[in-house]
């Protein structure tokens, strides 16, 4: 970035003159440029590969190299106000007796300065909103909660889909593509696409897969909808990540990548184990209606007026049985 | 252009003169009390009490049975009827309502001359400087509350997984922390150091609505005692976001929350009107837009937030309140309404309001810079227009906080440009402080230290703002304790950091007394250390998986959390080095301070100390701005007087003798009543 200050071509008592103005220019730049150049690639190929959310997903590779590139662009911004601030502290402190400082035009603005500092800022600014639009649409939406028509989704033409129900305090999973079972384990099979259709079923909650790099609100009555494509094995957090009340701090599970014939295998045993379960819950629909009477826990689809037997008019029709 | 203050009424001002208090024989008849017995914080609190046990028993009255919230017998229209006749009967005790109502059933009340005591502290007063001070002691009381309950939240999680509190107690205490430093922020500067500078500041006798910005005082006040009151009621589950539908499903706390924030809201609107009109409208003759002190332009664009920001606030309580008590459904999905709507009530005011917290940050480290690097400010224009065009932006960027939310996922590029956009005049701080640097002469003073302090911590504050306006990051960071880390980089990093720089800068002004330096020192090093050590851990252990909010964490996390939570136990203490501070210069050891400890060039420095009732003998023309150091040929700032420019060279007045008549202006009156 732009080292600021110059207050032009000195005028007036000044004694360093001319010679003094450029003499701090250049030992400012080359300080900055010597620290960034050592540490911006210091931080990329040391600290990068570590950054969080890791690699398990494209999305969360997405997030952590986006991470990476603006800390590489923000470190110089930081050295260049930090080795600025000590350089003024060190050469212009009054203890040290320099030359009064001069006030006057030049110290009052330089039109050169405040332009270039304008046009440096605002370039990067916007190379930072373009970048962040292009990483944003590019993969799909980048593992961020999308709505319930997501119109950035992944190219991939096989889609697992899996619904996140938060309700107060846990995270369930159905699997609609296994009949539409309900649990409260979250296993994905690796090299795969999932798309997350996160609901809630009382209040606000955020569906955070740590390691996946999803984070997506759960909203009542709202389909949230959130793509993450996986390929690497191994478990990962499920936190949630919108104050939800009062055991909002223990609501959290974990989860697993496996192979997608782990994943088959266990998804067709967990369907046939639950099939009775399965049965008495509502069908699987997009969002749920918590139940009028309350008490009892249960809940309905939305499509399903919970006072009346009588189907609301234009609104989709369920799959699968019920 | 500016109006000349001195056309003010026309009515006798008893009291002036010498002559004794009473009233001129052609005025209506009016009666005197004791002391004791006209309007004081003593009734305020009583008048407090009687509304609310009046409300909450009309409010058992017409809805008992029907209203309770589930299992805790509580009446939410009870406690909201309650709450809000107790602001009243507070309001109404401070004397608020004396003067409207003597208005409109014809009676002229009898002015009181200033009370040279402690008592006129307790008081509805129209004085600024009093107004000044009571802020500062009503924004001390709400940051030190708030402190204690984030000792607390620190306490709790000091420990990964073995707990101090319950479940319920631990957010009611993060909910209590998060709303009344929230509160306490929005009137840090504005109200203390705003409503105390301003009017000196810019060359006039008084704000514009004297009576306002009392009002806005004690309503902040009651709306203190408002937030206090969730504890009471089981304190409310929602954090200072106050998210629907957990929001309706809460319970009575809740209630304290949602008519708090309307209360306070109330205030920040009047504040901000009142503060509006004084910086447009009183300026002195000659104080053109060009040489208006930089802090007055931060606090004119603050103003614009306050007004027309806050008003959403206000509303989206009063929904928030008819929700739960009448029944309606504004955030009740199932019912046509939208939990959204109230993410989006709360955020267009609550973004704003971020800027509410850092503008006036930014004027007092521009303001105080220039006088321990005796240059001029850089970049005055650049200055001015970027805290405009902060105010502009900011409401245009709101849902950055919803990125993750659902709602309108189609516009995150739009709000991830406008988020980034306002990087651009957010960053003229830095262009204007550091070019203010530039060959200065920098004196380390403790004011000066609080001020870079402020720059190194907003810029980290600023630059993670940065990462989380990037939506592919912000899916990581959003709702972790890396959001955390950087608003407290922003606000107490920001806010505090430059409110405790204007508070040691202005305190030898405002007191006349001069602060240990050696103990200011220590409170900024202290300070400054513990607070970096407490918060930049939370960036780490936000990156790392921690959401806000939790009272249990991975394990692996408890070094960081250690870390920040007894750094944070320092930073605590390092608060009562202030306090012991203040008490001990002020009052233990007092030392007169000079008139012109910092050899400032500002108006208010020009002014005697302690500053008279009426600020100014004659209303000064300003000559010139107050940055022309190193200018030796410069027009001194102002004018402020024959008798004075006679006397002394302008600009370097001292101290004169104004305290009884006033003589030689033709208009012996005070401003105001």
């Amino acid at each position: 970035m732009t080292d600021p200050g110059a207050a032009g071509p000195a005028t007036g008592p000044d004694q360093s003159g001319e010679q003094g103005e450029t003499h701090h220019w250049w030992r400012l730049i080359a300080i900055w440029v010597v620290l960034s150049a050592i540490l911006d690639p210091l931080f990329y190929f040391l600290a990068g590969p570590h950054i969080p959310p890791g690699t398990m997903t494209d999305v969360a590779q997405g997030a952590q190299f986006d991470f990476n590139v603006l800390f590489v662009i923000a470190l110089p911004v930081l050295l260049a106000v930090w080795i600025y601030l000590i350089y003024a502290f060190i050469m212009w402190r009054a203890s040290r007796g320099g030359p009064d400082p001069v006030g006057g035009e030049a110290a009052r603005g330089h039109l050169g300065i405040q332009v270039g500092w304008i046009l440096v800022t605002t370039v990067v600014v916007l190379f930072l909103a373009g970048f962040g639009t292009y990483e944003l649409v590019q993969p799909g939406g980048a593992g961020g909660g999308e709505g319930s028509s997501p119109i950035w989704t992944p190219t991939s033409k096989t889609v697992l889909p899996i619904q996140v129900i938060g309700q107060q305090w846990k995270f369930t999973y159905r699997y609609p593509t296994f009949g539409g079972f309900e649990t409260n384990q979250l296993v994905v099979p690796n090299d795969t696409t999932i798309q997350f259709n996160v609901t809630s079923l009382d209040v606000i909650h955020s569906f955070w897969a740590y390691q996946l790099g999803v984070k997506a609100d759960a909203n009542p009555d709202y389909n949230n909808v959130a793509y993450a494509t996986t390929q690497e094995l191994g478990s990962f957090i499920v936190r949630c990540a919108e104050l939800c009340g009062i055991w909002h701090g223990a609501m959290y599970n974990n989860g697993a990548v496996v192979t997608p014939q782990q994943f088959e295998t266990w998804a067709k045993a967990t369907e046939v184990r639950l099939r009775r379960n399965t049965k008495l819950l509502p069908p699987f629909a997009l969002t749920y209606t918590p139940d009028a009477n309350g008490a009892d826990g249960g809940y309905y689809p939305d499509n399903v007026d919970p006072y009346s037997n009588v189907e609301q008019y234009g609104a989709p029709q369920p799959k699968g049985g019920g | 252009m500016a109006i000349d203050t001195t056309q003010v009424g026309d009515f006798e001002y008893p009291g002036e003169e010498g002559e004794e208090v009473g009233n001129p024989p052609s005025k209506p008849q009016t009666w005197r009390r004791s002391d004791w017995l006209r309007p004081n914080a003593l009734w305020a609190l009583v008048g407090g009490v009687v509304g609310y046990l009046i409300g909450h028993w009309l409010g058992n009255v017409i809805a008992s049975g029907y209203t309770q919230v589930q299992d805790t017998g509580q009446n939410d229209v009870a406690i909201v009827l309650g709450l809000s006749l107790g602001v009243a009967g507070f309001m109404a005790g401070i004397g608020a309502l004396n003067y409207p109502l003597a208005k409109i059933l014809g009676y002229e009340l009898s002015p009181h001359p200033p009370e040279p005591t402690w008592a006129r502290y307790f008081r509805m007063t129209d004085d600024h400087k009093v107004v000044g001070m009571q802020y500062a002691v009503g924004v001390l009381l709400f940051l030190f509350t708030g402190g204690l309950l984030a000792m607390l939240i620190r306490t709790e999680l000091l420990s990964p997984t073995s707990h101090v509190f319950g479940p319920g107690t631990y957010i009611a205490i993060v909910g209590e922390h998060g709303t009344i430093m929230m509160m306490m922020a929005s009137s840090a500067v504005v109200g203390p150091l705003g409503n105390w500078l301003i009017p000196l500041m810019i060359g006039s006798r008084r704000m514009a609505y004297p009576r306002v910005e009392a009002f806005s005082f004690w309503i902040f006040m009651a709306g203190y005692l408002v937030i206090l009151s969730a504890l009471f009621f089981g304190g409310f589950p929602t954090g200072w976001t106050g998210y629907a539908p957990l929001q309706t499903q809460a319970g009575g706390g809740m209630d304290s929350y949602l008519v708090g924030f309307a209360v306070i809201g109330i205030g920040m609107i009047l504040a901000g009107f009142n503060l509006a009109c004084t910086i447009i409208n009183y300026r002195a003759p000659g104080m053109t837009w060009s040489r208006l002190p930089i802090f007055a332009w931060a606090i004119l664009a603050t103003t614009a937030l306050l007004t027309l920001a806050t008003p959403t606030l206000v509303v989206a309580g009063l929904m928030g309140i008819f929700d739960r008590t009448a029944e309606t459904a504004f955030f009740v999905n199932e019912h046509g309404g939208s939990n959204f709507l109230w993410q989006n009530l709360f955020w267009f005011f609550g973004h704003p309001e971020v800027y509410i917290m850092a503008l006036p940050g930014f004027g007092i480290v521009m303001e105080i810079m220039p006088v321990f690097t005796r240059k001029p400010l850089f970049a005055y224009k650049v200055a001015a227009a970027g805290m405009l065009g902060v105010a502009l932006l900011s409401f245009f960027v709101w849902q950055h906080h919803l990125f993750q939310s659902g709602i309108n996922p189609d516009m995150r590029p739009l709000f991830m440009l406008t988020t980034e956009l306002i990087s651009i005049p957010t960053g003229f701080l830095f262009l204007v402080t550091l070019g203010t640097l530039w060959k200065a002469k920098i004196r380390f003073d403790t004011p000066m230290l609080f001020c870079l302090g402020m720059l190194f911590n907003f810029l980290i504050g600023g630059v993670t703002g940065v990462f989380l306006s990037d939506v592919p990051v912000n899916v990581t960071v959003h709702g972790s304790f890396f959001v955390l880390a950087h608003f407290h980089y922003t606000i107490m990093g920001g806010l505090i950091f430059a409110l405790f720089g204007g508070f040691y800068f202005w305190f030898p002004k405002i007191t006349g007394k001069t602060m240990n330096r050696r103990l200011s020192k220590w409170h900024f090093w202290t300070f400054f250390i513990f607070f970096n050590c407490t918060f930049f851990p939370l960036f780490l252990v936000g990156l790392l998986g921690q959401p806000r909010r939790v009272f249990e964490y991975a394990t692996n996390l408890q070094t960081l959390n250690d870390i920040s939570s007894i750094s944070a136990y320092c930073l605590g203490a390092s608060f009562f080095l202030f306090i012991i501070n203040f008490v001990w210069s002020i009052y233990l050891t007092p030392h007169e301070a000079p008139p012109n400890p910092w050899n400032s060039l500002g108006l208010e420095w020009q002014t005697p100390t302690p500053v008279p009732w009426f600020n100014f003998e004659h209303i000064p023309v300003v000559l010139n701005d107050p940055y022309h150091y190193g200018e030796p040929d410069a027009a001194p700032v102002a004018d402020l007087g024959m008798a004075m420019a006679a006397a002394a060279p302008a600009g370097a007045v001292g101290h004169d003798e104004l305290g009884t008549g006033v003589e030689g202006d033709g208009d012996p009156r005070p401003p105001i009543l």
